[in-house]
């Protein structure tokens, strides 16, 4: 029941700040030089007053800007993200169809970062010192420092241009006519390179933090009590330290998953990938006001469901907390 | 009436190299980027929609790369030798892609449906003083007065024909059917993955017999620059459309085996590229400082090195692609010395000038470095200011700018696509593509209105040339190259580019060797 509460006030506390982002958006996104109007009309390579005109009427920028807000958020409060008018298409269906690729992407980075950053976390700090610690910390200092968009023509060099091993960009195989299991394989082929280069970057800082974590915890009086009771060292490695070790580890898997929609923009363009990430960028540089806002809501929302999801599981880990409270 | 020009092709197919049979079938993926914002040619007009929408709508005709005009919609067409009256007959056994038929009926449609949302016709059909249908393959344009470069206004860009039976009496913009456009061109729609490609399909019921040759067009979405030029590399596309790849791949991608460049294709829009300098404050006002920036400029340098040896050193305004040039004008050749002493003339005392950058790409913003350093050579001070793309366009269209880079289209005639620039009653604050430098010279105002309803062409040439010494003698811009961009290819796709506006319509003729 406890938990039911917390969970009812958050949500209502995260209601209140999503309107709050809402509002702020709208005006940060309107502030910017330039209109959806005159980007249009700009690439059309030849435009007149009358067309400009007709397009901001079209786009209701004509209204002046109190009614345009009040309008917006009429609208976001029935759940109604608005048009796309460079797009003609409700934001919803433009955010809905992008969602799927970005969820695999970002997801499969999540997941291979968080493991592999753990269990080579646990493998340096379990060697302290060693060859082992050593190279495991020096790849992960490099994987940290690379900047991601490097990271990812070097992979498509190597991988794809080189070797020829897998796709260099593209979700799947274009007009292949693969269904079922032979489009999941394809998928998956064409994932590999986008998900990887997009995990490095936490994979090091969850392996840097699972390390140090795990030092400090074995420092701690009770490890020692375990130790005197002669307990096995594996089991008090996984019982008593990693278990004490993973909070600030699941603290920043709250982060990053909270950039789960919007977080991969680089990776989606060097890779072509078609996600939110690239949808939200070129809406930015077209202006497409309404785009812009549905994917900054929906990235805000995000980031509120994940801090309480993080919450729920500091709670499984450690059962203090919720008492606590 | 007398028929100044009578033009009848049997077939299209007949006009390409003879020899070689032409081999139907196969898959063709070129690159579109950026992604276009929609696919209905009437009611959008920009590059990508144009290069995708090209192979779906046409227009009456279409133009070789002389800017000659060829047969499309229209198969026979005659103009009146007082240049007021336009005949066009019509090809038989059209029909639309949902298989309705096309008439003279779907014409008058579209030119009132342009009328709403199409600047470039708006302006072009200015001139028009009535549109007939006298029978249903007959369409009659009754001109208000001979307009010259008219004959130049049927590409498929300038004036798509759109289907009468799916958008009258329809809000246009809201249409439904924009998603899925009906045209009666070579090749239908089928899907747009948005983010990823456009898939079009062969046209089986197209009314030029054995045209179009392949089975499968995709367009695909690769965002970066880089990207693209992988994807071609690994032999994921098989045409990169000029401007796709950064100018420095240009050179690695043609050293491939069986890969082909051209830069034809683009002689219709002849792509002019100069820096806008503010001719109403600042010491840009001041012509001897213009013609100082024109001295102090190496634009052979930036042709040779930021754009790998493509394009032409502009003489003036007009292109040499275009209707109507003439190199008969003053030079201005790589001299600091003389640009220095035109400074010291002036009295320019070190004022920096802002310079705003095309937000097109690396290339670009080399090129600005480029001209920065070669202005700061002869002592003028320039501050780089960048924008993206919409801060570009408010900056432009309200002025607030010293020097700033564009390019524009020419159209194959100068009263289409120069004198925008150049004419006082084109000085409108809002939209970047007029005058917006600010040029005001009367007495060539009445030379342009002039040469453009002049009906002998002679004549014109004559004013257009007094038109360009003048201007080049004024220094307005500062032209920097005529853009080629190199269309880069599979050695084994035939007949790509065949016409002026190249990849824009050139998938009707194409085909792919085994």
């Amino acid at each position: 029941m406890a938990i039911a509460g917390a969970i009812l006030s958050r949500l209502i506390k995260a209601a209140i700040t999503l309107l709050a982002i809402a509002i702020l958006n709208f005006f940060l996104v309107h502030a910017a030089p330039g209109d959806p109007a005159t980007v249009l009309a700009g690439e059309a390579g030849a435009a007149d007053e009358q067309m400009i005109a007709d397009l901001r009427a079209r786009f209701g920028l004509d209204q002046p800007l109190y009614v345009q807000l009040a309008r917006y958020v009429g609208n976001i409060v029935t759940l109604d993200l608005g048009y796309s008018f460079r797009q003609g298409q409700p934001v919803l269906d433009l955010i809905l169809d992008r969602l799927p690729a970005t969820l695999i992407l970002t997801l499969s980075a999540f997941w291979i970062s968080l493991l592999a950053g753990v269990a080579l976390g646990v493998a340096a700090s379990a060697r302290v010192g060693k060859f082992t610690d050593t190279l495991i910390t020096g790849t992960a200092l490099l994987f940290y420092a690379t900047p991601l968009y490097w990271a990812a023509l070097m992979a498509v060099l190597v991988f794809s241009v080189q070797l020829g091993w897998l796709p260099g960009f593209g979700y799947e195989t274009v007009g292949s006519g693969y269904s079922g299991f032979e489009r999941a394989l394809d998928i998956l082929k064409h994932l590999i390179l986008p998900a990887l280069t997009l995990g490095l970057f936490f994979m090091a800082v969850y392996m840097r933090m699972t390390r140090a974590s795990m030092l400090e915890v074995a420092q701690q009086d009770f490890v020692k009590t375990a130790r005197a009771k002669g307990l096995m060292p594996s089991l008090i490695r996984r019982r008593h330290i990693l278990r004490n070790a993973l909070l600030p580890v699941v603290t920043l898997a709250g982060l990053q998953a909270g950039q789960l929609v919007g977080g991969a923009v680089l990776t989606e363009t060097v890779f072509a990938w078609p996600g939110i990430g690239r949808l939200m960028f070129e809406s930015l540089a077209a202006r497409d006001y309404n785009t812009i806002l549905g994917v900054f809501l929906v990235s805000a929302a995000m980031v509120i469901v994940f801090n309480i999801l993080t919450d729920l599981v500091y709670r499984l880990i450690d059962p203090r907390i919720g008492h606590k409270a | 009436m007398k028929l100044l020009k009578l033009t009848t092709f049997l077939v299209a197919a007949s006009m390409a190299t003879g020899a070689v049979a032409q081999q139907d079938g196969g898959r063709l993926d070129l690159i579109v980027q950026p992604e276009p914002p929609g696919l209905m040619l009437g009611l959008v007009q920009n590059g990508p929609t144009q290069m995708v929408a090209g192979q779906i709508y046409e227009s009456l005709l279409r133009y070789n790369g002389d800017l000659e005009p060829q047969p499309s919609l229209a198969k026979e067409w005659s103009i009146s030798e007082d240049g007021m009256t336009y005949t066009f007959k019509l090809q038989e056994g059209v029909t639309w892609h949902d298989g309705e038929p096309f008439s003279a009926e779907d014409v008058i449609f579209t030119t009132k449906f342009l009328q709403d949302n199409h600047a470039r016709f708006r302006g072009a059909f200015s001139h028009v003083e009535s549109v007939e249908a006298p029978d249903d393959s007959t369409i009659v344009i009754t001109m208000k007065e001979p307009y010259g470069p008219f004959i130049n206004a049927f590409e498929a860009g300038s004036m798509p024909i759109v289907p009468k039976h799916i958008y009258e009496g329809t809000d246009y913009a809201t249409n439904e059917m924009n998603a899925t456009p009906i045209g009666t061109g070579p090749y239908k729609f089928v899907e747009w993955e948005k983010g990823s490609y456009i898939h079009l399909t062969k046209n089986e019921d197209y009314y030029l017999d054995g045209l179009p040759h392949i089975d499968d067009l995709y367009y695909r979405v690769v965002p970066d620059a880089a990207s693209r030029a992988v994807a071609f590399e690994t032999g994921e596309v098989d045409v990169l459309p000029g401007g796709s790849v950064e100018n420095w791949d240009v050179a690695r991608l043609t050293e491939m085996d069986n890969v082909c460049s051209t830069s034809d294709g683009w002689e219709f829009f002849a792509p002019h590229a100069w820096m806008w300098l503010n001719n109403r404050e600042g010491p840009t006002s001041n012509k001897l400082f213009r013609q100082a920036v024109m001295y102090a400029m190496d634009r052979e340098f930036v042709k040779d090195v930021v754009w790998n040896g493509y394009g032409t050193v502009p003489t003036g305004p007009v292109s040499s692609k275009t209707n109507f040039y003439t190199d008969d004008v003053p030079q201005y050749p790589h001299d600091p010395e003389k640009a220095k002493e035109l400074l010291d003339e002036m009295g320019y005392d070190g004022e920096a000038v802002r310079l705003l950058p095309l937000p097109y790409g690396e290339t670009w913003q080399r090129w600005a470095e480029a001209i920065k350093q070669n202005l700061e050579e002869v002592g003028i001070t320039v501050d780089i200011d960048s924008a993206d793309v919409a801060g570009w366009n408010e900056k432009t269209a309200n002025w607030d700018y010293d020097m700033a880079f564009t390019y524009l289209y020419q159209y194959g005639d100068p009263a289409l696509g120069v004198a925008r620039n150049y004419v006082e009653s084109q000085i409108k604050k809002g939209s970047p593509w007029n005058n917006v430098e600010g040029y005001v010279n009367p007495e060539l105002d009445e030379l342009w209105e002039a040469a453009a309803i002049e009906p002998d062409n002679e004549k014109r040439q004559e004013m257009y040339t007094e038109i360009q010494q003048q201007i080049v003698e004024d220094v307005p811009v500062a032209w920097l190259l005529e853009i080629e961009f190199p269309t880069i290819y599979r050695c084994n796709v035939k007949n790509l580019i065949t016409t002026g506006i190249g990849l824009n319509d050139g998938l009707r003729d194409a085909w792919i060797e085994d």
